[in-house]
C-alpha cells in the first residue's frame, strides 16, 4: 500500500474511532431523555439546545477530575483494566457491515472473531473489579465472570443458526443471504440472541455486575473520572455493539426497501437501541441464582433445540 | 364483667406468688404492678406463657430517672396481650448509683435491643445480656443521656474539643467488627454496608458476615440517626413538642402527632371536638398514603425497578398539594393540637381532596401492575425474608409486617380510637409472611385507607375543631383580639406553657409503619418529665438478621425495602 492509502485508511479509522465515541455520548444523553420522558420528568434540558451540549459537558467535567488511584488498588491492571472495555468494543465494529459497501474489514471468520473480543471485554470488568482489592467491587467482577460464562454459550448456540442458513462466518454474507430476515426463519435464536446480548451488555435486568442497590456501583465502584469514562463509555459502545449486531443477524441489515442500506441500518439499530432503554426503565433486576437458572436451565436447552431444528429442516431443505 | 374479673384473678395471683403490689392506678387505666428485680424473670414468663389471658408481646421497655422525684430509677415494662386485646405494665425501682437489672432476652428476643438502651441512656447494667453495648450513642460517648443529671444542652457542657489521639480513637471505634467464627471456613468474609450505601435507605449500618453471596449474620448497627427527640422533650412545654413529633417517622407527619396528643388528652381527660377527631383521622390516612407510597418509590428502587418511584412521588406530590392547601405544611405539618387542630378546613378543601381521591385508584392499579403483577418482582421477593406468627409477636413487629403473617391485628379495629369504629374498612392480610405478602398488604391498604377518607370527608361534621377546655387548649386567636381574659390566657400559655396533671399515659395508635406508642410522664409541670417514644421500627429492624440468615446478598435489600423502617424512627 502506497502512503496515501496508509493515511486514507487511517483518517477513515479515527473518523469511525470518533463517530462511536460520539455516537455512545449521544446514546447517553439519548437514554437520559427518553427515561425521563418514561418516567413523568424532563431530564438534561439545560446545556446547550434540548440538552444536546450535557455529553460533552459531563466528558469535560470527567477528565478534569483528578486522575486517581486508590492506595490500595493493584496500580497497573487498575489502569490496563479500564482501557479493554472500549478497546474490545471498538475493535469489533471493523467487522460490522453498514451497508452493502460500508465496512472496514470483511474477515471470513467475522462472527468468531467479534465473539471472541467480547469474551475478552469481560476481562476489563473482572480485572477491575478485582485490582480495586476492595470488596463491593470484587463482587461485580466475580458477578460479571459468572454471568459472561452462563450467557456466552446459549449466545454462541443461538448464533450457529444464522450460520448454518447462510453457510458463512462472514458478516456480509450473512447479510447478503437475508433476502427473508433471519429473524423470521429462526425467531427463537434471534429472541435468546438478544436475552444474552442485554447480559452481554450488563444492562437491565441483568445488571447485576453494577447493581447499584447492593453493590454500590459495582466493579467501577473505586474508579473515577478518566478511567470511568473508559469503563462508561464501553458500556454504552457495548449496547450500540449489540443492536448492530443483532441488525446484522437477525434483522437484514442494510436490507429494506425505498431507503439507502445505511439508513436502515441506523433505524433498526437505533430501535433496538431503545427497547433497551425501555427495559431498563420497566423491569427489575434479577438475583444472582435466577440469572444463573435462567441461563443454563433455559437459555442453553432452548438454543440447543433451536440448533437441532435449524440442522434437521436444513438437511430436508438442502435434500430437496 | 367477665374481663373485670379476670383482671382481678390476674391480679391476685400476681401479689400472691410474686409479691407484685399494685401501683397506684395512672391516669391511663393500665394495670400498673410493681415487682422486685430478682422476681423479674420469672414473673415475666408467668405473664407471656401462664397468665388469662396471654401477654405475648413486650411493647416497650424504658425507664424513668426519678432524680426529680423519688429518686433512684424507675424500670418499666408495657406488655400487650394480643389475644386478650389488654395492656399490664411492670414496674421495678432500681437504685441510681450502680442499677443492675436481670436480663429479659430469654422471655423475649425482643429485650435484646430495649436492654440496650437501658444500659446506653441510663447506664443500667443487665445481667444475663448477651451483647451489652451502646446502641444509639456512639462508643466513646461519656455518660448516659437520659439521666437527669446529663446536660440537656449542649451549651452546658464544657467546649468541645478533638485532639488527634482522641479523634484516633474514635475512628478506630467504626471499623467494622469482625465476627466471624474461628472455624476452619475460611471462606466467610465480612462486609460492611453503610452507613451510607443506596440500598438502606438513610443512615443505617449492617456489618454482614457472607459465605460467597449467601448471608450468615447481620449485625445492624444503628443510632447515626439518633437526635434525642425524648430528651428534648423534657425542656419542651407540651404544645412546643408536638413539633418535633412530626420528625420521629418524617415520612408520615401527623401519624406521630396523634399518638403524642391523644396520650397528653388521656392524661388531662381532654374531649375532642366531633369535627376535629374527622379532621385528624382524614389526614392521619392522608399521611399513611404518603407514606406507603414512599415505600412503593424505594422499595421498586431497591428492586432495581426505576420507574415506579417517580410515579410514586408524583402523586404524592399531589397528596402534599391537598395537605398544604389544609394544613399548610407538606411533609411535617405540626397540625395537631392538644384539644383539636390548629385550624378548621379551607374554602375549596373538599374539591382539592375529591381531585385526588378521583385519580388515585388508577395510579395504584399502575403501582400493582409494575410491582406485584411483575414476574421477575414476584420471583425477586417470593419466599424471601419469612417471618412466622410467633416469630413476629416475639420480636414485637407490627404494623403491615405482622399482618403479612396472618394476624389480624390493626388497632384502628381492636381499639378504636379517634372514631375509627364510625368508618366502614377492611384490614388486609396475607398469610405467607414474606417479602411479597408485605407488599401485596401495603398496597391493599392504600386502597382501605381512601376509603376512609373517602367517608370522613362525606360525613365532615360541623362545629368548632378546638375542645374549649381553657386549660389545655389554646384559645382562639379570634377571640384574644376580643376580650381581655382569653389574651392574658393566650398570653400565660404561650409564654410558659400550661400545666398538665401528674399522671402516666400511654397512648398507642396504628402508625402507618406499625404500632407507635407515646408513653408521657407527667410531675404537674408545664413540661414532660419524660416522655418515652416508642416507635415501630426499632423491633423491625433488630429483626433484621432473623429475616436475612441464609439469603442472598441481593435479598437483603429486598428484605429492608419489604419492612419499611425509616432510620429517623429507629433512632427518634
Amino acid at each position: 500500500m502506497s502512503f496515501t492509502q496508509w493515511l486514507l485508511t487511517f483518517i477513515g479509522l479515527a473518523l469511525v474511532l470518533l463517530g462511536l465515541i460520539l455516537i455512545a455520548a449521544l446514546m447517553v444523553y439519548g437514554e437520559r431523555r427518553i427515561l425521563a420522558l418514561l418516567q413523568d420528568r424532563l431530564g438534561p434540558n439545560r446545556a446547550g439546545p434540548f440538552g444536546l451540549l450535557q455529553p460533552i459537558a459531563d466528558f469535560i467535567k470527567l477528565i478534569t477530575k483528578e486522575d486517581f488511584v486508590p492506595p490500595f488498588a493493584d496500580r497497573m491492571v487498575y489502569t490496563i483494566a479500564p482501557v479493554i472495555v472500549p478497546l474490545t468494543v471498538l475493535l469489533s465494529f471493523a467487522v460490522v457491515p453498514m451497508s452493502n459497501d460500508w465496512w472496514l474489514a470483511d474477515l471470513n471468520i467475522a462472527l468468531l472473531f467479534v465473539l471472541a473480543l467480547s469474551s475478552l471485554r469481560v476481562y476489563g470488568i473482572i480485572l477491575g473489579g478485582w485490582a480495586s482489592n476492595s470488596k463491593y467491587p470484587l463482587f461485580g467482577g466475580l458477578r460479571a465472570a459468572a454471568q459472561m460464562i452462563s450467557y456466552e454459550l446459549p449466545m454462541v448456540l443461538a448464533l450457529m443458526g444464522v450460520v448454518m442458513l447462510s453457510g458463512s462466518f462472514s458478516l456480509v454474507e450473512i447479510v447478503a443471504a437475508q433476502e427473508l430476515p433471519f429473524i423470521i426463519l429462526q425467531p427463537l435464536g434471534f429472541i435468546i440472541f438478544l436475552v444474552c446480548g442485554i447480559a452481554e451488555t450488563n444492562r437491565l435486568p441483568f445488571d447485576l455486575p453494577e447493581a447499584e442497590n447492593e453493590l454500590v456501583s459495582g466493579y467501577n465502584t473505586e474508579y473515577g473520572g478518566i478511567r470511568f469514562v473508559f469503563f462508561y463509555l464501553g458500556e454504552y459502545m457495548g449496547m450500540l455493539l449489540i443492536a448492530a449486531l443483532i441488525t446484522v443477524l437477525f434483522l437484514g441489515g442494510w436490507h429494506g426497501p425505498w431507503l439507502p442500506g445505511v439508513v436502515w441500518f441506523a433505524v433498526k439499530t437505533l430501535a433496538l437501541i431503545f427497547l433497551f432503554f425501555w427495559l431498563r426503565t420497566s423491569l427489575p433486576r434479577l438475583r444472582y441464582d435466577q440469572l444463573m437458572d435462567f441461563g443454563w436451565k433455559l437459555m442453553l436447552p432452548a438454543a440447543l433445540i433451536n440448533l437441532l431444528i435449524t440442522a434437521v429442516f436444513g438437511l430436508f431443505w438442502m435434500e430437496n | 364483667m367477665a374481663g373485670y374479673e379476670r383482671q382481678l384473678a390476674l391480679t391476685t395471683q400476681l401479689q400472691a406468688r410474686f409479691n407484685a403490689v399494685p401501683s397506684k392506678p395512672p391516669c391511663d387505666k393500665i394495670e400498673t404492678f410493681v415487682v422486685a428485680a430478682e422476681r423479674l424473670t420469672e414473673t415475666l414468663t408467668f405473664l407471656k406463657h401462664e397468665a388469662e389471658p396471654h401477654f405475648e408481646m413486650l411493647f416497650d421497655l424504658s425507664a424513668i430517672d426519678e432524680a426529680g422525684r423519688d429518686g433512684g430509677l424507675t424500670v418499666f415494662y408495657q406488655l400487650l396481650s394480643l389475644s386478650g386485646n389488654a395492656d399490664l405494665r411492670l414496674k421495678i425501682s432500681l437504685p441510681a448509683k450502680a442499677p443492675i437489672l436481670p436480663s429479659a432476652c430469654a422471655v423475649w428476643p425482643a429485650a435484646n435491643w430495649y436492654e440496650r438502651e437501658l444500659y446506653d441512656m441510663f447506664g443500667i447494667q443487665v445481667h444475663g445480656h448477651p451483647d451489652l453495648r451502646r446502641i444509639l450513642m456512639p462508643e466513646y460517648w461519656e455518660g448516659h443521656p437520659l439521666r437527669k443529671s446529663h446536660p440537656i444542652r449542649a451549651t452546658e457542657m464544657p467546649p468541645y474539643q478533638l485532639p488527634e489521639a482522641r479523634y484516633r480513637s474514635i475512628m478506630e471505634s467504626y471499623r467494622a467488627e469482625d465476627y466471624r467464627e474461628p472455624t476452619e471456613d475460611s471462606e466467610e468474609m465480612i462486609l460492611n454496608i453503610g452507613p451510607n450505601h443506596p440500598g438502606t435507605h438513610g443512615l443505617l449500618r449492617l456489618v454482614v458476615r457472607l459465605a460467597g453471596e449467601e448471608i450468615r449474620d447481620v449485625r445492624p448497627d444503628i443510632g447515626f440517626h439518633h437526635r434525642g427527640a425524648e430528651k428534648m422533650a423534657e425542656r419542651q412545654t407540651y404544645h412546643s413538642y408536638i413539633p418535633y413529633t412530626d420528625r420521629i417517622d418524617y415520612l408520615s407527619g401527623v401519624q406521630n402527632e396523634l399518638p403524642y396528643v391523644l396520650t397528653v388528652e388521656q392524661l388531662a381527660g381532654i374531649t375532642v371536638p366531633q369535627r376535629a377527631q374527622v379532621i385528624r383521622v382524614m389526614l392521619c390516612e392522608l399521611f399513611r398514603i404518603a407514606s406507603h407510597m414512599v415505600w412503593i418509590a424505594s422499595y421498586s428502587h431497591d428492586t432495581g425497578l426505576l420507574s415506579p418511584p417517580f410515579y410514586a412521588f408524583r402523586d404524592r406530590e399531589h397528596l402534599f398539594d391537598v395537605i398544604e392547601m389544609i394544613t399548610g405544611g407538606r411533609m411535617h405539618p405540626s397540625f395537631f393540637r392538644i384539644g383539636g387542630v390548629a385550624l378548621d378546613l379551607p374554602e375549596g378543601w373538599h374539591e382539592a381532596l375529591q381531585g385526588f381521591l378521583k385519580r388515585m385508584p388508577a395510579a395504584i392499579g399502575e403501582y400493582q401492575t409494575l410491582l406485584v403483577s411483575n414476574p421477575i418482582l414476584r420471583g425477586r421477593t417470593r419466599g424471601i425474608g419469612i417471618l412466622s406468627t410467633a416469630e413476629a409477636i416475639d420480636w414485637g413487629i407490627s404494623g403491615p409486617n405482622l399482618r403479612a403473617c396472618g394476624l389480624e391485628w390493626d388497632l384502628r379495629k381492636q381499639r378504636p380510637y379517634s372514631g375509627y369504629e364510625h368508618y366502614d374498612f377492611e384490614v388486609p392480610t396475607a398469610t405467607e409472611g414474606d417479602a411479597l405478602a408485605r407488599t401485596e398488604v401495603r398496597l391493599e391498604e392504600i386502597r382501605q385507607s381512601l376509603r376512609i377518607v373517602e367517608q370522613a370527608m362525606r360525613n365532615m361534621p360541623s362545629g368548632p375543631v378546638l375542645s374549649a377546655e381553657a386549660r389545655y387548649a389554646f384559645p382562639r386567636k379570634e377571640a384574644t383580639l376580643q376580650d381581655i381574659e382569653t389574651l392574658i390566657h393566650h398570653f400565660i400559655n404561650v409564654s410558659r406553657g400550661m400545666s398538665f396533671p401528674p399522671g402516666e399515659s400511654l397512648f398507642i395508635t396504628e402508625a402507618p409503619k406499625g404500632m407507635n406508642g407515646y408513653f408521657v410522664v407527667s410531675d404537674g409541670s408545664e413540661k414532660p418529665y419524660r416522655l418515652r417514644i416508642r416507635t415501630p421500627s426499632f423491633p423491625h429492624i433488630q429483626s433484621l438478621a432473623l429475616l436475612a440468615r441464609g439469603h442472598l446478598m441481593a435479598d437483603l435489600i429486598v428484605i429492608l425495602g419489604s419492612i419499611d423502617y425509616v432510620l429517623a424512627d429507629v433512632d427518634r
